[in-house]
């Protein structure tokens, strides 16, 4: 559906060039939800724009539904945009017309007759359950209603393509769920691809399938939003990680854990069908004994994954073979004192 | 009444108040036209707006910075070649429409480029993201965007037009200006003038009023 291709985006600064984005290489398949995640400042913004060519590549191609739309004029580029929706984190409403307005603007930008747009308008107000909003003005609508508003305006063209900016960051946190159960609906039923910009991991844990992690401009690690949340493979991502699932223990959490316990502390991960509990459960026989101190099992995706952090007491040769079956099955990572 | 010759002075203060009126009814709707378009092309073809262009930014600003410090008795003066060419008289109440309606326009362009750019650019790049063009943007979101503060701009220019039209007398262009210099201050009859500042008050309320009114329904405040 959209397809970077070693794309580079600087902007110039007074006499320097700052690097917003570089050499990203992406694919986003069509019917996903895909995520990009960063810290502001990460070049999340300006990746989105080059999609919908809102900025325009220093180099390198951006692909949407088969148009290479880094070749296109601006003029050639807007009945391009007209078929790829956008909401903002700001909503971006038009404070001077009314919801139905706003949602009707569109459309008389893709140039339907007016007969036509009171019925798409309509429909689309049922869809996001602002039916009874129509002729209300965006002031007199909570943040949640707005960017409600803002998604019908975005699918006001049946587009096959959302982009959603930091959508929910200035929303609370239950408007935020609600606002993305709305997304994911766009997405299923609609079938829209969308791409979801945010800062947020708990974003990208609840709805997207795909995620790609974005530090100074570049990708640093793009998977299944699975095995980016139970195997990051990069600081960035694990920090991020570390923003929702908490079930490694700080080195506060280690200090803590040490003046408590004498044994030695492994961290096991627990995977999906893993075995851990089975080993344990053979650990009397070696003379070990062993305490679970910390850690947290989570599930994404319909599938398990965290980690234990156990204290185990006995004989090394003991605790050595213990450690040696569990990590026939698993990752495990014995904590330095 | 009020120690004033009515018979003779009632006549000449009907004429000079519709002189008023129409000078600045007529030089506010051309003025108020230009300015909007001056504005518009200030605002959009700044660094960063819909159609930036240095040259066109640069050409304007510098034409709007030259035209609006002069002040309009001299400007009076100082376009008379020109009000000549444009109206084929340099006297009288036409004469004087022209000068007032090119002061207006250069005020009221940066009025306007003020308010314009008090939009949020997140409304116009949504604008874009669907496709709309500079043109679309700049005729059916710029204006309805920033109605209330323009209506308030407007307001405050038409005061400031009733303001500049006292000096037609100069030009021959009779008003209530002229009326309190000529038939007051210069015949040592008070009252006279204090009647065309009064009813120049009086107007000045009035179209603040409206003003406020206006704009407090655009805000829907």
């Amino acid at each position: 559906m959209v397809r970077f291709d070693g794309v580079s985006k600087t902007f110039p600064v007074g006499k320097q060039t700052v690097v917003a984005v570089e050499n990203v290489s992406l694919t986003i398949e069509q019917g996903e939800i895909f995520a990009i995640i960063g810290y502001s400042g990460a070049g999340k913004s300006t990746l989105v724009r080059l999609i919908n060519g809102l900025e325009r590549v220093t180099s390198g191609t951006v692909t949407v539904d088969g148009v290479d739309v880094t070749a296109l004029s601006e003029s050639k580029l807007r009945p391009v945009r007209s078929g790829i929706g956008m909401i903002f984190q700001q909503f971006n409403l038009f404070r001077s017309r009314t919801v139905a307005g706003n949602v009707a603007y569109p459309l008389k930008v893709a140039g339907w007759p007016r007969e036509k747009r009171a019925a798409r308008v309509a429909e689309l107000l049922e869809f996001v359950g602002l039916g009874e909003r129509a002729r209300s003005y965006p002031d007199q609508l909570s943040g949640g209603q707005k960017q409600r508003v803002g998604i019908a305006r975005a699918l006001a063209t049946s587009p096959k393509l959302l982009l959603a900016d930091e959508s929910t960051s200035a929303l609370d946190p239950e408007t935020t769920q609600e606002v993305l159960r709305l997304l994911q609906k766009v997405n299923r039923e609609l079938g829209v691809t969308v791409v979801v910009i945010t800062h947020e991991m708990d974003v990208v844990r609840s709805i997207a399938d795909r995620v790609a992690v974005l530090d100074r401009g570049r990708v640093v690690e793009q998977d299944t939003v699975f095995e980016v949340f139970s195997n990051p493979k990069t600081e960035t991502a694990r920090r991020f990680v570390g923003t929702v699932i908490r079930d490694r223990p700080t080195s506060g959490d280690l200090t803590r854990l040490r003046a408590n316990h004498s044994g030695r502390l492994v961290t096991a991960q627990v995977r999906e069908g893993g075995r851990v509990g089975a080993i344990l459960a053979g650990a009397a026989e070696l003379g070990v004994s062993f305490e679970i101190v910390y850690g947290g099992i989570s599930a994404l995706q319909d599938r398990s994954f965290g980690s234990l952090t156990l204290e185990l007491q006995g004989p090394d040769a003991g605790i050595d073979t213990l450690l040696l079956r569990l990590r026939e099955h698993t990752d495990v990572e014995e904590v330095a004192a | 009444m009020f120690g004033i010759d009515w018979e003779t002075i009632g006549p000449l203060y009907v004429r000079a108040f519709g002189q008023t009126l129409y000078m600045v009814s007529v030089a506010m709707l051309a003025g108020g036209l230009a300015g909007l378009v001056l504005g518009t092309l200030l605002y959009t073809t700044r660094r960063g707006g819909l159609l930036q262009n240095r040259l066109v930014y640069n050409v304007l600003n510098f034409v709007v910075n030259l035209i609006r410090p002069i002040p309009f008795i001299l400007l009076l003066a100082f376009i008379g070649p020109l009000t000549l060419a444009v109206v084929g008289t340099q006297i009288g109440t036409e004469a004087v429409i022209f000068p007032l309606a090119i002061a207006a326009s250069f005020a009221v362009s940066r009025i306007v480029e003020q308010n314009l750019v008090t939009i949020d650019p997140g409304v116009i790049e949504a604008a874009r993201a669907m496709g709309a063009s500079p043109l679309r943007i700049i005729l059916t979101l710029l204006v309805p965007e920033a109605l209330g503060p323009l209506i308030l701009g407007y307001t405050f220019m038409f005061i400031a037009v009733v303001d500049a039209s006292a000096v037609a007398g100069i030009i021959g262009g009779g008003g209530l200006g002229d009326l309190a210099i000529v038939y007051g201050y210069q015949r040592f009859n008070y009252p006279v003038t204090l009647l065309a500042v009064l009813t120049i008050i009086v107007i000045v309320q009035l179209v603040q009023v409206l003003g406020n009114a206006l704009a407090r329904r655009a805000l829907r405040r």
